[in-house]
C-alpha cells in the first residue's frame, strides 16, 4: 500500500508537468498563428472592437438586424440556455409575446413567415447567427428605417449568407454582427 | 435530401472510419506489440523512472484494483482542497471565487470520476489553474483508468488460466501517452484554427455595435475541449459547454467535436475482440451496441425536427425542427444526433439544452444513461456491458439445463451474485436518490440551503420530475449532461449526487474486474459441441434481450412519471 501512495504521488507529479504544462502551453503557442492569435477572433470597425465574429451581441434598435432571444442578455462573462421545457406554460407565454413582438415591429409578415429561432432562446445565450429565412423577414423594416433599397439590403443579406460547410454538411447561416457592420458600411 | 442530414451522416461515417482502425490498433498497442508509436518508447520509461513504477511487474486483480484505488483516492483529497483554496493561487485573471466546501466535495467527485457534472459555470466558479492543473488534468487521467481497468478485464481472457491481469500502471500510463494526448494535440489543434480560444489571456471587455458595454470569458479552452470530448468527460470550459460559440464555433468543429467522443468508445468494444483473439465476439458486442444506439438515435431525432407541437399551434414556422435551447450554426439534427451519442457514451458534453429538448427526446437520453453500456465510456462500457453478458450467460445457462460459462471458464455462484449487484445498484442508485429528492421538494420546501428546495425545478408538473430524475441518472451513470434547469448548487444536490458518482463508478469498476479475476484463475474447459457460444447473433440477440427486459422492468414506472407523462399532455 505504501509503495503504491508514493508510485501515485510521484506520478501524479510528472503528468501534471505534461499534461497541465507542456501540452496546453504548447497548444497555445501553437495557437498564436490562428486568426484570432488564440485570444479569440475580433470584429473591428474603424480600428476599433465592436465584438466577436463568434459571439453574438444585443441588438434592439429597429436599424439593424436582430439575433434570437437570449436568456443571458448577450453576457458574455456567462452562458446559459433558458432551460425551460417544451410544455411549460410559461415559456409558451414568452413565446407568444416574442411572436407578438415581431409582428408589430414587421407589420408585413404573416404567423407562418416567422422561424422558429427568432422567438426561442439560443443554447448558449450567445448565438451569434440566425437562419437565412430569419434575415430576410428582416429586411423591409430595416431598409425602411435606414431608407435603403429594399434590393440593396437583400444583396447585403445575400452576400452574408454563409453555405453550409463544403456546401454539403450542416445549416446555412447568417452572422448577424457581421451584417450589421456591413450594413452600417453601406452608402445611401 | 438536406444538408442537416448529409451532416450527421458524415459524422457517423466518420466515427467508424477512426472507430475500427483505431480498435485494431488499441489491441496491439496494449498487447505489447510493434505498433508505430513506439517511438513513445522512451518518453514512457522516463516517466516509469522518475515515478519508481516496475511495468513489467505482473499483478493479480486485488493488486490491480489496490493500485487504480490508490491513485484515485489521492486525486480526491489533494484536488478537493485545491478547489477549496483556489481563489488564492495564481492563474485566477478574473479573480474568482474560492469553491463551497459541497461545491469542492461534488466538482471533485465528479471530475475524479469522469462524470463531469458542473454544479458551477466555467467562466465563474473555476480558475485557470484549476480548470487545468486539476480539471483537464482529471479529464485524462479518468478516462486512462476507465481504460487500464478494461485492459486488464481483456489480459484476463486472453490467456486459457491466469492470475495476471497485466501492470496497472503500464496501461494506464500508454492510454495517457499512445491514446489521449497524441488525439488531444490533433483536436485541440483543430479547436483552435477554427476559433476557440488557446491563450491564457483573461475576460476582455468591448463596446458593442449598439453602445453596450460587454464582457467575454475566454481562456486556454481548445486544449481542454479536446480531451473533454476524446476521454468522453464531456465537462465544458464554458457554462453552456459545447453550445457555446467559442467552445464549439462552427459545424467542422462540431464534427470534429461528436466524432471524437465516439472513437475510442467504439474502438475499446472491437479492442475486446481482437485482443483476446476472438475478433468475432468484438463484433457481434459492436452490432448490439450499434443497434441498441441506433434505436435511441432515430427517434429522437425525428422528434428534435418535428419541433415542439405546442409552438406550432401559434402558428410559427419550425421548418428544421425545435430551436429553443439550439445554436443555428448546428441545428436540431446534429443536437439530436449528439444528445444520443453524449448519452450513451457518457460523455455528457451538449451542443444543445437537454432541459428543452422534446418530451421523448427526454425519454431517449434518460434510457440511454440508464442503460449505460452501449458503447459507453472511456473503457468503463466494456465493463458495464460485461455485467450484461455474464447476466446473459447465466440466463442462457438455466435455460438449456447447463453450468454456465464464459470464454471457456465456469461462471458460478459468486461471480454471478457480483454481477446481479452491480445491475441492481444503478437501479437502486436512481430510484432512491430521486425518491428522496421529490421528498425533500414537497415537504420541506423551505430548507434553507443555498437554493431552496422550492425553487429548485426550472419547469413546473412533470417536467419537473424530469429534471430530478436526469440528475441523478446522469450522476450514477457518470455522464455529467443536466436538465440544467435543475438548481442544483446546494447542499442536498452536492452531496447526493457526489455519493451517487462515486458509487456509480467505481463499483461499475471493481465488480466486473473482479469477476474476470476470479473466472480467469479457473480451470480453462476448451471448445465442445456443447458450449454456449457467445460471439454468435443469437447470443447477441439473448444479451440485447436481457438489457432491453433488465431496463424496462427497473426504470418504467419512473419514466413513466416524468417525459412519457409529458409527452401525452402536450398538444397533438
Amino acid at each position: 500500500m505504501k509503495s503504491n501512495i508514493i508510485k501515485s504521488i510521484r506520478l501524479t507529479l510528472v503528468l501534471t508537468v505534461v499534461l497541465c504544462v507542456i501540452y496546453p502551453v504548447a497548444i497555445s503557442l501553437a495557437g498564436k498563428l490562428s486568426k484570432g492569435r488564440g485570444n479569440g477572433e475580433t470584429i473591428t470597425v474603424n480600428g476599433k472592437v465592436v465584438g466577436y465574429a463568434n459571439i453574438g451581441q444585443s441588438f434592439t434598435q429597429p436599424k439593424y438586424f436582430w439575433g434570437r432571444p437570449s436568456a443571458v442578455g448577450y453576457n458574455a462573462a456567462g452562458s446559459a440556455g433558458s432551460n425551460k421545457g417544451p410544455s411549460n406554460p410559461d415559456y409558451l407565454k414568452d413565446v407568444s409575446n416574442r411572436i407578438d413582438t415581431l409582428l408589430k415591429y414587421h407589420p408585413y409578415l404573416k404567423r407562418s413567415d416567422i422561424p422558429a429561432e427568432m422567438v426561442t432562446a439560443s443554447g448558449s445565450g450567445l448565438d451569434p447567427d440566425i437562419s437565412p429565412a430569419a434575415a430576410k423577414i428582416q429586411i423591409q423594416r430595416v431598409a425602411k428605417v435606414r431608407g435603403l433599397d429594399i434590393e440593396a439590403v437583400t444583396a447585403l443579406v445575400n452576400q452574408h449568407t454563409e453555405a453550409p460547410l463544403a456546401g454539403l454538411f450542416g445549416p446555412a447561416k447568417v452572422n448577424v454582427l457581421k451584417l450589421n457592420v456591413a450594413l452600417d458600411a453601406l452608402k445611401k | 435530401m438536406n444538408t442537416e442530414l448529409f451532416g450527421i451522416i458524415a459524422s457517423f461515417a466518420l466515427m467508424l472510419v477512426i472507430g475500427i482502425p483505431l480498435g485494431k490498433y488499441l489491441a496491439k498497442m496494449f498487447a505489447g506489440e510493434k505498433v508505430w508509436t513506439d517511438f513513445m518508447k522512451p518518453v514512457e520509461n522516463g516517466i516509469y523512472k522518475l515515478s519508481g513504477i516496475n511495468p513489467n511487474e505482473p499483478m493479480d486483480w486485488k493488486q490491480f484494483l489496490k493500485a487504480m484505488m490508490c491513485i484515485n483516492l489521492l486525486w480526491l483529497v489533494y484536488g478537493f482542497f485545491v478547489l477549496l483554496y483556489q481563489d488564492k493561487l495564481p492563474l485566477n485573471p478574473d479573480a474568482n471565487p474560492g469553491m463551497t466546501a459541497d461545491l469542492a466535495f461534488n466538482s471533485i467527485i465528479s471530475f475524479v470520476v469522469n462524470c463531469n457534472l458542473q454544479h458551477y459555470s466555467g467562466e465563474s466558479g473555476a480558475t485557470y489553474l484549476t480548470q487545468h492543473f486539476i480539471f483537464m488534468f482529471l479529464q485524462f487521467v479518468s478516462a486512462a483508468t476507465g481504460i487500464a481497468c478494461a485492459v486488464g478485464l481483456f489480459k484476463a481472457f486472453r490467456d486459457k488460466t491466469t492470475n495476471d491481469l497485466g501492470n496497472f500502471w503500464a496501461y494506464f500510463l500508454r492510454a495517457i501517452t499512445r491514446l489521449l494526448l497524441p488525439l488531444s494535440i490533433v483536436v485541440a489543434l483543430i479547436l483552435t484554427f477554427n476559433g476557440t480560444p488557446s491563450s491564457y489571456a483573461d475576460k476582455d471587455k468591448f463596446i458593442s455595435l449598439q453602445g453596450d458595454t460587454v464582457n467575454v470569458s475566454r481562456g486556454p479552452a481548445a486544449q481542454f475541449i479536446a480531451i473533454k470530448h476524446l476521454g468522453t468527460n464531456g465537462g465544458g470550459w464554458f457554462g453552456a459547454n459545447s453550445s457555446h460559440p467559442l467552445e464549439n464555433p462552427n459545424y467542422l468543429t462540431n464534427i470534429t467535436e461528436i466524432v471524437s467522443q465516439m472513437i475510442i468508445p467504439i474502438a475499446m468494444v472491437l479492442c475486446f475482440g481482437y485482443f483476446i483473439r476472438r475478433k468475432k465476439l468484438g463484433w457481434v458486442i459492436f452490432g448490439v451496441m450499434m443497434i441498441g444506439a441506433l434505436l435511441l438515435l432515430i427517434p429522437s431525432i425525428g422528434s428534435e425536427t418535428g419541433g415542439n407541437p405546442a409552438i406550432a399551434k401559434m402558428g410559427v414556422s419550425q421548418v428544421t425542427g425545435a430551436m429553443e435551447g439550439k445554436e443555428v450554426r448546428i441545428g436540431p439534427t446534429a443536437t439530436a444526433f449528439w444528445s444520443t451519442f453524449t448519452t450513451i457514451v457518457s460523455t455528457g458534453s451538449v451542443n444543445g439544452m437537454h432541459d428543452s429538448t422534446m418530451a421523448l427526446t427526454g425519454l431517449w437520453q434518460l434510457l440511454g444513461m440508464m442503460i449505460n453500456g452501449f458503447f459507453g465510456g472511456c473503457g468503463v462500457g466494456v465493463l458495464n456491458y460485461f455485467i450484461y453478458l455474464i447476466i446473459a450467460v447465466f440466463i442462457s445457462g438455466l435455460m438449456v439445463g447447463r453450468t454456465p460459462e464464459f470464454l471457456g471458464h465456469k461462471v458460478e455462484a459468486r461471480e454471478v451474485k457480483i454481477a446481479a449487484l452491480i445491475t441492481l445498484l444503478s437501479p437502486f442508485l436512481i430510484m432512491a436518490g430521486t425518491a428522496i429528492a421529490a421528498f425533500v421538494f414537497t415537504n420541506h420546501g423551505s430548507a434553507n440551503w443555498a437554493v431552496k428546495p422550492s425553487a429548485w425545478l426550472n419547469n413546473p408538473s412533470f417536467h419537473g420530475f424530469s429534471e430530478m430524475l436526469y440528475e441523478m441518472t446522469s450522476a450514477n451513470a457518470n455522464n455529467g449532461s443536466g436538465f440544467e434547469g435543475l438548481g442544483d448548487n446546494n447542499i442536498f444536490w452536492n452531496l447526493s449526487t457526489g455519493i451517487l458518482m462515486i458509487l456509480g463508478r467505481f463499483l461499475p469498476i471493481i465488480g466486473p474486474v473482479a469477476i474476470a479475476g476470479l473466472l480467469a484463475k479457473k480451470k480453462y474447459i476448451p471448445e465442445s459441441a456443447g458450449t454456449l457460444k457467445t460471439d454468435t447473433i443469437t447470443f447477441g440477440l439473448m444479451t440485447f434481450a436481457v438489457i432491453l427486459v433488465l431496463n424496462a422492468l427497473s426504470y418504467f414506472p419512473a419514466l413513466a412519471l416524468g417525459p412519457i407523462a409529458e409527452f401525452f399532455s402536450m398538444p397533438k
